[in-house]
């Protein structure tokens, strides 16, 4: 059902874990729907120096928060912002097509925890981060 | 391999199998044609028909064989409401956690006039009788309730619930697709006018079911053509088929008590080694009105998918109630039904066994399943607020 490149992000997922003062801690989806992805990131003068993450959810899920994470460390955090789940998709080698919310959970909770870092530092954020930010509040209220 | 998906499926037997074979290549006559050659077929279908009547205790003229156990409900379900429409009747009970193949089919009816109650369950999955006494009335037209759950193995008060119907005139039908050739079934006693099964879940092919009527029963034909099955399910019988599921469900019934000793012995062990070995968890289903073969947990803070592919990764096949299984976005109805709230219904891990799965099997799942979910646990980002 899944890819080797899925199966290899799930039984090794890279980055796992938690940053104690993270610069930033995003969490997007809830536990009703199944899936819940909580980043957490290391900033160093704009530059994304550290990333972990926690994944409460289906073999999808833990493996595209995985690549994720690959995908945005030692990027700046306009570059991170950038990050489309398609390119997860494809670096992952295809998804299922009933997983491809998953996907898109990964690229929300990076901007998300793009967003919170913008907050926390007292930036303004950018209108694209604003429109998500949004759109995540409201699925959270589904 | 080790398969503990015996709800979704079984192997065929040896024996079963060599009981079909002769009836592809040799005996191939159609049992409808007059000719000698028909003879062996035609007897192996009215034979097949007097065990499997003998095994489930009623009359072979009883006994209609159908492709599945899905097309036995179906028919049980539209063929009684058609006939009872005429009558009037457009009501039709049946229970919050009857398998899909009742559930859609009671749906379907709906969108043709008829209203559907959907009995609640309690938090073991079991149905009350004083809440089919209480929404059962003359306008009812069949009532449906299964036999024994297919995710959490809770066994319904059948007998019961037969009584009620009957003291209002109404047929009752049984899903008895997980019960046959798992637990004993006795129709005569039970009382139920209809009752499916399917023989893919006790060593027989998949593709072969029956459905009993009871005689006197109104109910419209199923398929329309020729005079098989009495008339009422056309179609040029599957004679090695239908020779499988009576050998399949007379082993079954042969063997029913080392089956019973042997396989709720092996549950046990489980159940008592995985409540023991892993914090967090819940039994899900009853804990003594339960199928021999079927434990069904819940493993908080982790989600069943995961769970699975880990699981296959040791080479231990199981099945889960998480949406990321279904197909769908909730989780299974069953354990909705039974009051568990969304997350802790996706993190479930259903194990079927049967007679051959082994003490050894249940050892070695015993000790890679408290790995696998501190695994999943250690990555989720619930427990870590458990944690702290």
């Amino acid at each position: 059902m899944y890819t080797n490149e899925v199966m290899d992000h799930f039984t090794n997922p890279r980055n796992v874990g938690e940053i104690e003062n993270a610069d930033g801690i995003g969490t997007v989806g809830n536990a009703k729907c199944g899936d819940i992805m909580k980043m957490y990131l290391k900033i160093d003068n704009g530059i994304i120096t550290d990333i972990k993450f926690k994944t409460f959810g289906c073999g999808a899920a833990i493996a595209t928060s995985s690549m994720a994470t690959e995908l945005v460390k030692g990027k700046t955090v306009e570059e991170a912002l950038k990050l489309t789940n398609k390119e997860v998709i494809d670096r992952l080698g295809g998804l299922p097509p009933a997983k491809i919310h998953c996907s898109v959970l990964a690229e929300e909770s990076i901007r998300a925890a793009v967003a919170d870092y913008y907050q926390k530092t007292g930036r303004e954020l950018p209108e694209s981060l604003k429109k998500s930010l949004e759109h995540d509040n409201a699925h959270g209220e589904e | 391999m080790i398969y503990f998906d015996n709800a979704a499926t079984t192997g065929v037997s040896k024996e079963v199998l060599d009981a079909m074979l002769p009836y592809f290549t040799e005996n191939y006559g159609n049992p409808s044609s007059v000719y000698a050659f028909s003879d062996t077929p035609k007897e192996a279908i009215a034979e097949s028909r007097r065990r499997i009547a003998k095994c489930l205790n009623c009359d072979a003229s009883e006994i209609f064989f159908t492709a599945s156990g899905s097309e036995a409900d179906n028919w049980a379900i539209k063929g009684v409401c058609d006939a009872a429409a005429k009558n009037g009747k457009n009501k039709i009970i049946t229970s919050a956690i009857e398998h899909h193949a009742v559930l859609t089919t009671c749906e379907y009816m709906e969108k043709h006039g008829f209203e559907v109650t959907y009995l609640p369950v309690d938090e073991t999955g079991l149905v009350n009788p004083s809440d089919l006494e209480n929404a059962i009335d003359g306008q009812t037209a069949l009532v449906s309730i299964m036999y024994a759950n297919n995710e959490i193995g809770t066994i319904e008060p059948i007998k019961e619930l037969v009584e009620i119907a009957h003291k209002y005139k109404v047929p009752f039908h049984t899903d008895a697709v997980q019960a046959a050739g798992t637990i004993k079934i006795d129709i005569k006693d039970l009382g139920v006018d209809l009752l499916s099964i399917s023989g893919h879940k006790f060593h027989a092919p998949k593709g072969i079911g029956a459905l009993y009527i009871k005689k006197g029963t109104k109910i419209t034909s199923f398929i329309h053509g020729g005079m098989q099955e009495r008339g009422k399910r056309a179609g040029t019988e599957n004679v090695p088929y239908i020779v499988g599921i009576a050998t399949a469900l007379e082993n079954a019934c042969a063997n029913l008590d080392n089956y019973t000793k042997k396989v709720t012995a092996l549950r046990d062990k489980l159940i008592k080694g995985v409540m023991e070995a892993i914090p967090y968890v819940k039994l899900n289903g009853h804990t003594a009105q339960r199928l021999p073969g079927n434990a069904n947990f819940s493993f908080k803070y982790i989600e069943g998918e995961s769970l699975l592919l880990w699981l296959d990764m040791n080479g231990i096949a199981a099945s889960s109630g998480s949406a990321c299984t279904s197909g769908s976005l909730d989780p299974s109805h069953v354990l909705l039904a039974i009051g568990l709230p969304h997350e802790i219904a996706h993190g479930s891990l259903r194990i079927s066994l049967s007679y051959e799965n082994t003490e050894e099997e249940i050892d070695k799942l015993l000790e890679v399943l408290p790995q696998i979910v501190d695994r999943l646990r250690n990555m989720s980002p619930l427990y870590e607020e458990v944690l702290k």
